[in-house]
């Protein structure tokens, strides 16, 4: 029946349909000189990654993240770059890790059971070697958990998610505006570093909108990976250098490279050699412990008299930082340390804190991730209180369950 | 075709390292290579244009030793990393080298998404019967009642018609053969580079060293022969009575169609969108 009907209706005339994120895009545009507008996380995401020059996006849909990827369908079409929806997350990481190979700026975005299912294509594209980046809209897990509820879970997944050992770069933003500047954070370093970026949102700050000012383009500082200069006989896919950033070349640009995921030699191919086997794994590690300064992220807010410190990560932090004014109103001396890049795990930071401070807060949003990294530095000082706060119901930590902990504390 | 002398081979062959192969002896993989790289051979592209992409598996270990782009991906996913690099490299020609098992059981859901996009992929899929590279589990095309490491009292599950699938996912072209038929293979597989969309070749495959020994198959000449004797081509299918047909492979291009392909769709959309405004 409604298909006879739809046959004899006039069919409706064939108007171009606007894609929803026009007038966003036409306004960010004229915005280059910069008035200030209202945007979500998520949409700071994808705008940072058009500006970092991501060129290509696979993804899945997911709930918390999906505007990522209905912003990217409608702006990477017009730019040249591709959109693609995979028919899972899996295809997903392992076609923006191709992608990459053959020389784009790729980038896929996701949640818990999507973050879940990439964890081996992740491994693969750090063995290998191949730029890429993942965004993880945190939700409250484990399994579907609350799709549309806050929670900071995947702290420890995003360090050791994927099996066997191998490093880990995660940034992790506590603002819109720190959503779009992380973004092209982490696809600068996924391409000097050869390696997956995982960029941590949580569900809040995806979908939270706050007034951001973006920068000008020209103030917007766009790394891409070093191309070999070599004739191909020569290139070595994965060649040392003092701080193990190798050139990388592509695919169809004449080199011929090999690339598998089983451990292998600085060409690429795989080996049993225990001696090349131990050259790959101190090159993926030393990639990250010789530059960590570079990659190493840190705010510190308050800290220069604070006897309490505070130290927490993305909209945690946010309540926190509101913490610390009502505390020093109260004239008690608080500080916030807040890694904006969780891992490498800031260790020094973490440990001067340690030193300078009688008492740390860790308020998180799960059930003790961030708190074992200070309790695996704290016993450099054992005369240190450490206080936790952890939840794991969907509901936020605010400003006053900080405040009142850190009462209790004193 | 048979006048391509020996040296071709040998000149697309990656030498420093990486022989002897990992192939057991009378495995069929080094026969299909073989075939693959006499068709390459025989086609004006450039070396540099060609990506080879495979999963895991014993036939997945083929991109190793030919002198492409090459990349060894993981257990099942050979057609989504293929996908990303077709998606933004459009000229290069992109060939999947997968197996039974890396095809149909674990990357079963790209299969059919790349055949249904018709995407401008070559898949070559190498059809043992059997998980090889572990040691000779049951796989999604071990024949019923077929003994395998896994199904020490016979199979019990139907088994996998590959064409079959990759023909209701929408492949706009899909062939089969076997290891045994090389000329066959090598215009097929020149074909299905040529046709512009998602190509499907199953290559029926002999596994003597593991199948053939669980299977009581003999040897590897026996397999080989077992491969011509129990094969009918597609043309002689209408022709023979129903009886010489049953439980026959088929050989031959089961479909050559030309539906719109995936990239050429896309630079469309591109072309769409841009003309909407708005862009770079």
């Amino acid at each position: 029946m409604a298909k006879t009907s739809k046959i004899t209706k006039p069919a409706p005339k064939a108007a171009p349909r606007e894609p929803k994120t026009e007038t966003k895009l036409e306004e960010l545009q004229t915005q280059r000189e910069r008035k200030t507008v209202l945007m979500q996380g998520n949409e700071a995401v994808a705008y940072g990654a058009l500006d970092a020059g991501c060129n290509f996006f696979a993804g899945y849909p997911i709930t918390p993240s999906t505007e990522i990827a209905e912003i990217l369908s409608a702006e990477l079409p017009k730019r040249g770059g591709v959109f693609v929806q995979m028919e899972d997350e899996i295809a997903s990481i392992c076609a923006i890790t191709g992608a990459s190979l053959a020389g784009a700026k790729s980038l896929t975005a996701t949640s818990g059971p999507g973050f879940s299912l990439m964890q081996e294509g992740i491994g693969y594209a750090k063995i290998t070697e191949t730029p890429c980046v993942v965004v993880n809209v945190q939700r409250v897990g484990p399994s579907t958990g609350m799709p549309t509820s806050c929670a900071q879970g995947e702290i420890q997944q995003s360090r050791w998610g994927s099996h066997g050992d191998s490093p880990a770069i995660v940034l992790y933003p506590d603002s819109v505006k720190e959503c779009y500047e992380l973004t092209i954070r982490a696809i600068n370093l996924a391409e000097k570093y050869r390696s997956c970026v995982i960029l941590l949102l949580d569900e809040v700050l995806g979908h939270m909108r706050e007034a951001v000012c973006l920068p000008d383009m020209a103030n917007v500082r766009v790394i891409s990976r070093i191309k070999p200069t070599v004739p191909p006989h020569w290139y070595k896919h994965y060649d040392e250098n003092q701080k193990y950033l190798s050139p990388l070349a592509s695919f169809g640009e004449g080199y011929r490279f090999h690339v598998t995921g089983l451990t292998h030699d600085q060409l690429g191919f795989p080996t049993n050699k225990a001696s090349e086997a131990a050259d790959m794994m101190d090159r993926l590690r030393k990639k990250i412990t010789y530059n960590i300064r570079d990659l190493v992220q840190i705010e510190s807010y308050d800290m220069e008299d604070a006897k309490i410190a505070i130290f927490a990560a993305g909209i945690t932090a946010r309540a926190a930082k509101a913490a610390v004014a009502m505390a020093r109103h109260e004239g008690i001396k608080v500080g916030l340390l807040r890694p904006l890049t969780i891992w490498p795990f800031p260790d020094d930071a973490v440990r001067k804190m340690l030193r300078d401070v009688d008492i740390v807060v860790v308020p998180e949003l799960n059930q003790g991730q961030l708190v074992r990294e200070i309790q695996r530095l704290v016993k450099d000082r054992s005369d240190s209180k450490l206080i936790k706060i952890q939840r794991v119901n969907g509901k936020l930590i605010s400003p006053v369950d900080i405040l009142r902990k850190l009462k209790e504390a004193i | 075709m048979a006048n391509i002398p020996q040296k071709v081979i040998h000149d697309f062959l990656r030498h420093d390292k990486k022989f002897p192969h990992v192939w057991c002896a009378g495995c069929s993989n080094g026969i299909i290579l073989g075939s693959i790289i006499r068709a390459l051979a025989g086609m004006d592209i450039k070396r540099d244009d060609i990506v080879m992409v495979s999963g895991i598996g014993c036939s997945s270990r083929m991109p190793v030793y030919v002198d492409f782009n090459t990349l060894h991906t993981t257990h099942g996913r050979a057609i989504a990393y293929a996908t990303g690099i077709k998606l933004h490299k459009p000229h290069l020609k992109v060939i999947v080298i997968t197996g039974d098992g890396d095809c149909t059981a674990i990357g079963g859901n790209h299969l059919i998404h790349a055949a249904r996009r018709n995407i401008d992929l070559t898949v070559i899929l190498v059809n043992n019967n059997i998980y090889g590279m572990t040691g000779g589990q049951c796989s999604p095309t071990t024949p019923h009642e077929a003994f395998a490491t896994t199904a020490p009292y016979g199979n019990i599950e139907p088994d996998f018609n590959v064409c079959n699938l990759a023909l209701g996912a929408g492949a706009s072209y899909v062939a089969r053969t076997t290891a045994y038929h090389t000329p066959e293979t090598q215009n097929m597989v020149k074909e299905a580079i040529e046709h512009p969309g998602f190509a499907l070749i199953e290559i029926v495959a002999a596994c003597p060293v593991i199948y053939g020994r669980l299977n009581k198959k003999g040897g590897a000449p026996d397999m080989m022969k077992e491969m011509r004797d129990n094969s009918v081509p597609l043309s002689a299918v209408e022709k023979l009575p129903p009886e010489k047909v049953e439980g026959k492979i088929i050989r031959g291009v089961l479909r050559k169609e030309i539906h719109p392909e995936f990239t050429a769709q896309y630079a469309d959309l591109v072309k769409r969108a841009q003309a909407l405004g708005g862009g770079k």
